[in-house]
């Protein structure tokens, strides 16, 4: 399947390569170089490329493209589905995954695709197992023992999650607080047009869990309100029968950090939109000057604080620069990228956040026909916006008493306003 | 060079080897030459220490290759290596071996592959079945015995080896899909368990299975002629006929084809993309139409995922949508695009939109197209003119609302889309031309401004065209074009020989001396294309002394009528391919695409999957000290198991040869039983086989009846305990966590027969144990019950530890009455008393029949015993799929196969009496519906017209 494997930053250094066949020449990467003088943005470069003799099947992230070099048919989206694990394997291990960290630790990366990929085919991908073969490198060791070679960084023995039928979990986990968090996370992903009408509003949502409770806890996670959930996809580790059946999530988690679940909130329920926007962006025939002004205020907001509220701008090519005054926050144009931030923090109720003034265009040029599209940040704490409630947390199978907690936070996703 | 490095290989400390071999390694990740330390590191490759040992072997297998003498050195520590007792051991050794690309040691390799295919432990079965495409690929001599492996390990009953060596398969031998057939089902059973990459390609060699066995689900149209010439044939019962009968039969869905689908679906619901779309792909390729829409939703979530999964998930949903236009319609807005999306993720997400378009959602398609016009990315807004160009030619209704936004463009500043509404307005302008002079005019002035050849072109040609709509204007750009001719591009070079020629034949008069001009001009022209083309349009137009021959039909050649173009979309029939597959993305076959099989025109045998009971025990027998392995490694772990189905099948199977007591037959049935089919209760066999002969959809009843029963004869399951199935079914509870004092217990109408009685209906209950100890002796006792009413209760279930659940059958014959059963339940300490009420649709069984048997029977059961209602529609329950499930769930009845598509007709009978009960709706336009319950028992009648009006218009 997955023949070689580079990784390439965006300024076409190739940093690491590594083969499980036979080795393909790194020149191969031309044909993506040269589809990337073609694309205006890096993600514009298309996920597959085909050559005269191999395909090219890339994911762009973090500023890394990761190429997957193919000889033969395959599902396109297996390769980048495990392109993506490959990434999130190194965010786990070393914390972030950038082109310094992946060659600080260049051993261990190695060590780490020799076990996910055998012959190209995936064969460790779950966390929980590649951790128990290879130590992350923070971890304080044992220490040394040169005679067994107890020093190593490497596993021994077969991790038994391989063999179980839990695989996502290690065994013998040990912890003098068992604790047990869910953040519950939804964004609300809207277009609203000019006048401020809804054109197009979802709720998507995630629950995140940190768990860190010792031996094999069996959990069991009710909601209030399961008829909400319209779409949900789980953790291999969940119980779909038991989805199915009673609407609670039943699973042997993982230990530390994954997501349970993602949801789509039914779609008949109408979306609450926290904030209104007022806005009014336009330019003029003659002068070339244009004028903008924009005001945020709290809508829908359930009683609690709209927090980070951030209002970004991509302005057309001729506006040259902006001359913008605002009673709250802080607002940057860079005439470079054309892109203009305001950046607004907390919105109450008593004072509405404006911000005006005037645009200087490219002297000559024609008055654009295009209009900007404002893009809209936000969070709101302790609020599950589609009214989603965990009802209780059981745990089964151990006997100790587990630290429980749920969080709720809503976030702006893509939330667009055309003007 | 590299001195210091095969120092620190040399010296004696692990120490100094390991930085020495990490810094190698790092050398071969930034792709520079390490070979030349071949023998300095091949020493090392028994080293004590674990990571110097595995980073040895990484540079084995990276090197060996062009090393081939000195790595033979290493092949002996290998070797002992396969016969280390620790199983890590065995496999890393297993897996490097077979990695190092050297030829000399095929034999060894096979040897390896062979030994650690019975292997007693699963993972180095597993290194197994990854090493046999690495030596198939070394050297395809081997296929043969590779092929006997494969054999061997598809064989094997663990997960864990499963997708490896479907894998295997796929490399190897993909036309072997007779090796498939004995592990269909097994396969099938394991999925869900399946590691995720294991899945994807399990998945799709399955969907190729599926093609190459079953019939095609949509393929059956005309069942009404054939039930009238059932009787015919029903009548006579010579052997002769059947072939005819044979080829008209209605459809009806093998079992293991209902089992792929149903073992598949939950699938959806993985967080891996690439599980989603193979199920989308297996459900594109193979379900009922009505069925498909299901995948619609999963899809749709992957939007929103990373943009390379969102890009490939787009070009499938754009071929999917061309087949299946309705799947995706609730998700229009789904595929808005945003002014931050990457251009390649809105160009598709417009074709999606393009295809979705229908009469009724073109105004709200249309409404969005016109933002994206002012989005400041212009290679997405020419896009979005083809699109709308493309929603014009396929809705007529909107053709002249587009032409007219079109034309409005033609004023735009940017001249890239001026150009492309340009190009798009001829092809519209072609469909009906007389109607439009005006804006052939309003073009015709544009080619002053318009500097984009492709437009230019385009104008040209249209004037050319139609120059009998403009007879004022052509001459006049002509003359204008005949002078930039030499400075024009050479698409635009010949559209002005063409407007030329065409100006000559109808208006020679005012044209004759222009076209010569451009004609000498064009007869120097550097491109041979334009020089050849004025040549021959010369000869053709200018009538000469000599030859001249065609000159007369110069006006046909040029003036003929041109169909208009039709604008496909490019996905159109990409579907041939298989969905999801490299090969459908980029549209062109990559090496190694497996074709996707046609429907074979009749079903192969389906028996060639049962696995007999024979072939099973030698298989044990053959496989014995392999599985003592199994147990202590693998399998007795899954004490802490996740409850599901496939999971205690496929115990089940193994345990299956020691226990065939009826009992634990009966008990097994049940469960493989689906829930969602409607399928014949072996009361309506009997039945069925009384009336042999009468029709040949009984027959084939029969025949699917029978392998049914080899299907279950082959699955027994351990006696009391089977797994929960409520997949579609609705539970009730018999008594709550509180009242029971952590004892909770639910239960559901499993609607399987109950096999020791065929008057009962069969009850699932399931105890779920919530307290700190442990239940003892759950039974039944005391019954209170309705004359008549018999209970069969289920075994005493002994033991429930805390925190576990445990599902068991019992049987209740409620005499065709909705009267509780009353009875207690007991635990070794307590007593609960409870009931179960069912639904009036629990007490009946489906019933296979024909449509005009099914009318003859509603004809004797007219007047009191028919009830009518009319009812509207529930706002979810429009589709065909909806209203069947809605009923079906309402009421356990089988449908009947109609003929007109307004008509849905369901068949049963009562448990007690076998009182038949039909039940028809007839849908309506206005979204209204009439229901119809004809049923000798006239309660059961009035309180199943109150259910199903219910469920329907919900």
């Amino acid at each position: 399947m997955i023949h070689s494997l580079f990784l390439v930053s965006t300024a076409g250094h190739i940093f690491l390569e590594k083969h499980w066949k036979s080795v393909i020449s790194r020149s191969v990467c031309d044909y993506l170089f040269e589809a990337q003088g073609k694309a205006s943005a890096p993600e514009n470069v298309p996920p597959v490329i085909a050559t005269p003799h191999h395909y090219l099947i890339s994911v762009y992230r973090d500023r890394i493209f990761f190429v997957a070099v193919i000889q033969t048919e395959v599902p396109p989206l297996f390769v980048i589905e495990f392109l993506h694990r490959v990434a999130e394997t190194f965010q786990d291990y070393f914390g972030e995954c950038s082109e310094a960290s992946i060659k600080d630790n260049v051993v261990i990366v190695y060590e780490l695709l020799e076990e996910m990929l055998d012959n190209g085919f995936p064969l460790a991908t779950e966390a929980n197992i590649l951790k128990e073969m290879i130590k992350p490198p923070t971890i304080l060791r044992s220490v040394v023992n040169t005679i067994t070679g107890g020093s190593s960084n490497v596993g021994g023995t077969l991790p038994t999650g391989q063999l179980s039928n839990i695989p996502w979990r290690r065994t013998g986990v040990k912890y003098t607080n068992n604790e047990a968090y869910f953040d519950v996370v939804e964004e609300i992903d809207a277009i609203l047009d000019k006048s401020g009408t809804v054109v197009f509003a979802e709720i998507q949502g995630v629950i995140d869990a940190c768990v860190k409770l010792s031996g094999m806890p069996d959990l069991t996670l009710s909601f209030v309100n399961p008829r909400l959930l319209d779409d949900v996809s789980f953790h291999p580790c969940v119980r779909f029968k038991r989805w199915e059946a009673e609407r609670v999530l039943s699973f042997i988690p993982p230990d530390g950090n994954f997501r349970l679940m993602s949801y789509h909130v039914n779609a008949q329920n109408l979306v609450a939109i926290p904030v209104y926007v007022k806005q009014n962006v336009s330019f003029f025939e003659t002068g070339s000057s244009g004028r903008l002004d924009i005001t945020v205020g709290p809508k829908q907001t359930m009683g609690k604080t709209i927090e980070d509220v951030v209002i970004t701008v991509h302005m057309p090519k001729v506006v040259l620069n902006a001359n913008l005054t605002t009673n709250q926050g802080t607002s940057t144009y860079d005439p470079v990228t054309k892109v203009l931030v305001w950046d607004i923090g907390k919105l109450n109720q008593q004072k509405v956040p404006n911000l005006k003034g005037s645009l200087s265009l490219q002297s000559g040029a024609p008055r654009p026909d295009e209009n900007p599209t404002l893009n809209i940040d936000l969070r709101i704490q302790q609020l599950a916006i589609s009214g989603l409630k965990v009802n209780r947390l059981n745990m089964f199978g151990e006997k100790y008493k587990p630290f429980k907690g749920v969080k709720y936070v809503t976030k702006a996703g893509k939330f667009q306003v055309r003007t | 060079v590299h001195d210091d490095l095969k120092e620190m290989l040399d010296s004696n400390k692990d120490s100094l080897k390991l930085e020495a071999m990490k810094r190698i390694v790092a050398m071969m990740a930034r792709g520079k030459n390490a070979s030349d330390l071949f023998p300095a590191v091949v020493k090392n490759v028994a080293c004590k220490n674990i990571e110097v040992k595995k980073l040895v072997y990484v540079y084995l297998v990276r090197y060996a290759e062009e090393q081939q003498d000195l790595a033979l050195l290493s092949i002996s520590t290998f070797q002992r290596g396969l016969k280390d007792p620790n199983q890590l051991i065995r496999a890393s050794a297993l897996r490097v071996l077979s990695s190092i690309r050297v030829t000399i040691i095929i034999p060894i390799m096979m040897l390896a592959i062979k030994d650690a295919a019975s292997d007693m432990s699963p993972y180095v079965r597993k290194t197994a079945a990854h090493a046999i495409p690495k030596l198939y690929s070394l050297d395809p001599e081997q296929k043969e015995p590779l092929i006997e492996v494969i054999e061997k390990l598809l064989a094997d009953k663990t997960t864990l080896v499963a997708g490896s060596v479907v894998m295997a398969f796929e490399g190897v031998c993909p036309e072997r899909i007779d090796l498939i057939h004995k592990n269909y089902r097994k396969l099938c059973n394991l999925l869900i368990d399946v590691e995720e990459w294991g899945q994807v390609v399990i998945i799709n060699m399955l969907t190729r299975y599926a093609r190459t066995q079953f019939l095609n689900p949509n393929a059956n149209e005309v069942l009404l002629e054939e039930g009238e010439e059932k009787e015919f044939y029903g009548s006579d019962e010579e052997e002769g006929k059947e072939e005819k009968v044979e080829k008209k039969k209605p459809y009806v869905m093998d079992p293991d084809h209902r089992l792929l689908l149903r073992n598949t679906k939950p699938l959806l619901q993985s967080r891996n993309a690439a599980v989603v779309m193979a199920v989308a792909q297996l459900y594109f390729h193979l379900a009922p139409k009505a069925e498909v829409g299901v995948t619609a939703k999963a899809l749709v979530r992957l939007l929103r995922s990373h943009s390379e999964v969102q890009f490939v998930v787009l070009q499938n949903v754009a071929t999917m949508s061309i087949k299946r236009k309705g799947m995706f319609e609730t998700y229009l807005k789904s595929f808005y695009i945003r002014s931050t999306d990457p251009t390649q993720i809105k160009v598709l997400k417009l074709e999606v939109l393009t295809n979705l378009a229908t009469e009724t959602s073109i105004s709200i398609i249309l409404r969005e197209f016109q933002t994206y016009i002012k989005s400041m990315d212009k290679d997405f807004v020419a896009a979005t003119i083809q699109a709308i160009g493309r929603c014009a030619t396929n809705i007529g209704e909107v053709r002249d609302t587009c032409l007219n936004g079109l034309v409005q463009l033609l004023s735009n500043r940017d001249e890239l889309v001026v150009a492309e509404s340009v190009v798009v307005i001829k092809k519209l302008l072609q469909m009906q031309p007389e109607q439009h002079s005006d804006i052939i005019k309003h073009m015709a002035k544009l080619i002053e401004n318009i500097q984009v050849p492709m437009a230019r072109a385009s104008i040209l040609w249209l004037i050319g065209e139609y120059c009998e709509h403009v007879p004022k204007i052509a001459p006049d750009v002509l003359r204008k074009m005949a002078k930039s001719f030499t400075s024009e591009e050479d698409i635009v070079k010949l559209q002005i020989l063409n407007l030329a020629a065409k100006l000559y034949l109808t208006n020679s008069k005012q044209t004759k001396l222009l076209t010569q001009y451009v004609l000498n001009l064009a007869k120097y022209d550097q491109n041979y294309d334009i020089r050849d083309r004025a040549r021959f349009i010369r000869q053709l137009i200018v009538p000469t002394d000599k030859g001249g021959a065609l000159s007369k039909y110069a006006k046909k050649l040029f003036l003929a009528l041109k169909p208009a173009p039709i604008l496909e979309s490019p996905f159109k029939d990409r579907d041939h391919f298989q969905l999801g597959s490299l090969s459908h993305l980029l549209n062109v076959k990559a090496g190694g695409y497996q074709e996707l099989p046609d429907w074979p025109e009749t079903a192969p045998d389906p028996s060639v999957r049962n696995v007999e009971v024979m072939d099973a025990v030698c298989c044990h027998g053959n496989c014995n000290s392999k599985r003592v392995g199994e147990r202590s490694s693998g399998e007795e772990r899954r004490t802490a198991k996740k409850t599901t189905e496939p999971r205690s099948e496929s115990e089940s199977e193994e345990e299956g040869k020691e226990s065939s007591s009826e009992s634990s037959e009966s008990e097994s049935e049940s469960e493989t039983e689906s829930k969602e089919e409607s399928e014949p209760d072996t009361e309506a066999k009997r039945n069925a086989k009384k009336k042999v002969g009468v029709s040949n959809g009984l027959e084939l009843l029969k025949l699917f009846w029978h392998s049914r029963v080899l299907f279950v004869c082959i699955l027994p399951c351990s006696a009391q305990t089977i797994s929960p199935t409520f997949s579609s079914l609705k539970t009730y509870e018999l008594l709550h966590r509180l009242t029971g004092e952590g004892l909770a217990v639910g239960y559901c109408f499993g609607r399987q027969p109950f096999v020791r009685d065929p008057h009962m209906v069969t009850v699932q209950i399931q105890f779920t144990n919530h307290m700190d100890t442990e239940a003892r002796n759950l039974r039944v006792r005391e019954p209170r019950l309705q004359s008549g009413m018999r209970i069969k209760e289920f075994p005493e279930i002994e033991v429930l530890p805390p925190g576990e659940t445990v599902t068991t059958v019992m049987g209740i014959d409620f005499c065709d009455s909705t009267q509780a059963a009353n009875f207690q339940l007991c635990t070794h300490t307590r007593k609960f008393c409870v009931s179960i009420q069912p639904p009036v649709g629990e007490l009946m069984a489906p019933v296979f029949m024909l449509e005009n048997e099914f009318k003859k029977e509603q004809g004797q059961l007219m007047g009191m015993n028919e009830i009518k209602e009319t009812l509207v529609l529930g706002e979810a329950c429009q589709s065909d799929y909806a209203i069947v499930q809605r009923v079906t769930a309402a009421a356990n009845v089988g449908q009947v196969p109609c003929g007109s598509d307004q008509e849905y007709r369901f068949a049963g009978k009562t448990m007690t009496s076998n009182s038949l009960v039909l039940v028809t709706v007839i849908t309506k336009r206005d979204r209204t519906a009439q229901l119809t319950v004809n049923c000798e028992k006239m309660v059961i009648g009035t309180m199943l017209v109150k259910d199903i009006l219910h469920a329907l218009s919900q």
